[in-house]
């Protein structure tokens, strides 16, 4: 069987098997080999932020209850009754001392333990409480309360397998005063009639900035922002960046800072009167890490990846992504902001106000990403005659030569995809 | 001035009428020169957007270039546009008491595109109302959907 990834640096060939967008199959594997290795994204520790507090969500296909427990470690437990397997939490959030089933009324504790089953009596001496608690997840880690889990209880640390992404993590977190950042109220759900690694491709391709987001582009320009673009080496583009291999298939854009930034680059957008606040934020930040610090966070913008479905989109503001397939042409996309936990009310109504120039399911910009995905998904029923997308874009060029708008950092995801999917096979 | 409740519903009918016919421009007539839209997210339909992330908070500069974009062939999005039918029906005057005039009215928007499912877009509408030389005119819209999750509605990249 031919590989799925053609990858000769010789020939500057990259191409990749249209079948891995369509093929039942390839998603099974892909359940297994990739979502079945890897950290996954669960949630972010301020959303859980009192003992007590739990999440119900989705996470690789499995319903879990993410929570802090009443000594405040947070847990992520699987949402099934260890009795006959009804989802024991049914609410979307809330504060709990105990969970109990609505189907025959075993009740947990919020840390998971078996309190309480109705008539125990009826079972023999061998039945042990201690022992049907609710199963929590295989591992849990957290980088920053960036909460992951992994279902190969084998793995390596998450500490580890994070490798170059910490930086870029760290240059978000460093956005708060006190490296304390929250996941504001407001989830956007929606889903994409497209294979999930598509959107991993889109989420760092910076070559469709200006055919597929002219409007955006438009928008920003007639709100006074500069998009003028610098032609020099071959650029085609409003930015000068670079494409990134973290290690791991984790990669990202790394963006010389046109649009702006709520820490702390001020656009016309945000109004004259938000000048002198942006300044402030500035200085606390010089003041805090230094110039070049400084310049780092605030006058580069980046799309992270973190192999394999989570995206952190330091940009216009601060998003943070995740998508699982449903089916190989159907993602489930959740989508929140983030923003350090000290901004005052008119701060935190900048950052969510610059979230929606570009974000989210009615935003100016990704409306048009989900339907350029569906139009290629849509393309890819042609898979049998026209078999093979090319990535090759930038190749001739050295590794670290990679600009954002060349396809260096995806193909940084498929080589990755690749090794694990051979490693599966 | 009072208001009665077949003068808002004629509001309603001719924003419908423009909406589904595309005719944003003549739309924008009906709105207050501060006029705006939002939609809260699902999960939270009653929240504020200056502390919540909504899928759409356009105040009146954000609004005109919303229906600049959607109307621009590279709005792909959009283009082809969607066929859209409103049927806006349960009218009520919240209050009417002041200038500000409170109504609320559900509806139900079907969209449809070549080659994808219909979707169904089903909730209340939340407006303010002013009178400018006599004639109602919308200074705020919020459609606030029941679904729990955006989920296979996918965008709400048309003017809901």
């Amino acid at each position: 069987m031919a590989g799925y990834v053609v990858d000769d640096r010789a020939r500057m060939v990259f191409s990749v098997d249209r079948e891995t967008m369509v093929s039942p199959d390839i998603l099974r594997g892909e359940e297994r080999a990739i979502f079945g290795t890897c950290w996954i994204y669960v949630g972010h520790g301020s959303e859980v932020a009192k003992p007590g507090d739990f999440r119900t969500r989705d996470v690789a296909g499995r319903p879990v209850i993410f929570c802090r427990d009443r000594n405040g470690e947070v847990r992520a437990l699987f949402n099934t009754c260890r009795h006959r397997g009804a989802a024991v939490c049914t609410e979307r959030e809330g504060n709990a001392r105990s969970l109990t089933c609505s189907y025959h009324g075993w009740s947990y504790d919020i840390g998971g333990a078996l309190a309480a089953v109705p008539g125990e009596d009826a079972y023999g001496p061998h039945f042990d409480k201690a022992q049907l608690g609710l199963v929590p997840v295989p591992r849990l880690e957290s980088y920053r309360d960036f909460y992951f889990l992994n279902l190969d209880r084998g793995a390596p640390s998450l500490d580890d397998y994070l490798a170059g992404a910490k930086d870029y993590i760290d240059l978000v977190v460093e956005q708060s005063p006190s490296g304390r950042l929250e996941i504001v109220a407001g989830v956007q759900e929606y889903d994409i009639r497209a294979n999930w690694k598509l959107l991993v491709e889109n989420s760092v391709d910076d070559y469709h900035l200006p055919t597929t987001h002219s409007t955006w582009l438009n928008y920003m320009r007639s709100a006074g922002v500069t998009t003028r673009p610098q032609r020099e080496a071959g650029l085609l583009l409003p930015t000068r960046g670079a494409g990134k291999d973290l290690g791991n298939g984790h990669l990202t854009t790394d963006n010389v800072n046109f649009r702006g930034r709520p820490v702390a680059a001020w656009i016309s957008i945000y109004g004259e009167d938000a000048k002198d606040d942006i300044a402030a934020i500035r200085h606390e930040l010089v003041a805090r890490l230094g110039e070049a610090r400084a310049a780092r966070i605030a006058d580069t913008n980046r799309n992270l990846v973190i192999f394999p479905n989570v995206v952190i989109n330091d940009g216009s503001s601060v998003t943070v992504r995740t998508f699982y397939p449903t089916a190989p042409d159907h993602m489930r996309v959740t989508a929140w902001a983030l923003g350090p936990v000290e901004e005052t009310p008119a701060q935190r109504a900048r950052r969510l106000d610059a979230f929606l120039t570009f974000y989210g399911p009615g935003g100016f910009a990704t409306p048009d990403d989900v339907a350029e995905l569906e139009l290629v998904q849509r393309g890819f029923a042609n898979w049998r005659e026209v078999r093979w997308s090319d990535m090759s874009r930038g190749m001739a060029k050295d590794e670290a030569a990679q600009l954002n708008t060349d396809e260096g950092h995806l193909r940084v995801f498929w080589r990755r995809w690749n090794a694990l999917m051979e490693t599966a096979r | 001035m009072t208001v009665t409740r077949a003068e808002i519903e004629e509001l309603f009918f001719r924003e419908a009428e423009l909406l589904d016919a595309w005719r944003l421009e003549a739309w924008l007539g009906l709105l207050t020169d501060d006029a705006r839209y939002y939609v809260p997210p699902n999960d939270n339909p009653d929240a504020d957007h200056r502390t919540t992330l909504f899928i759409i908070a356009d105040d009146n500069a954000r609004l005109k270039e919303r229906v600049r974009r959607i109307a621009d062939p590279n709005c792909h999005a959009e283009h082809p546009h969607s066929r859209t039918r409103r049927l806006i029906g349960n009218v009520r005057i919240v209050d009417d008491s002041g200038a500000a005039i409170r109504v609320a009215a559900n509806f139900i928007v079907h969209r449809f595109r070549r080659g994808e499912d219909v979707r169904v877009f089903v909730g209340e509408y939340r407006y303010v109302l002013r009178r400018e030389g006599g004639a109602l005119k919308i200074a705020e819209r919020r459609a606030i959907l029941d679904a729990e999750e955006l989920g296979t509605l996918g965008l709400v990249s048309f003017i809901l």
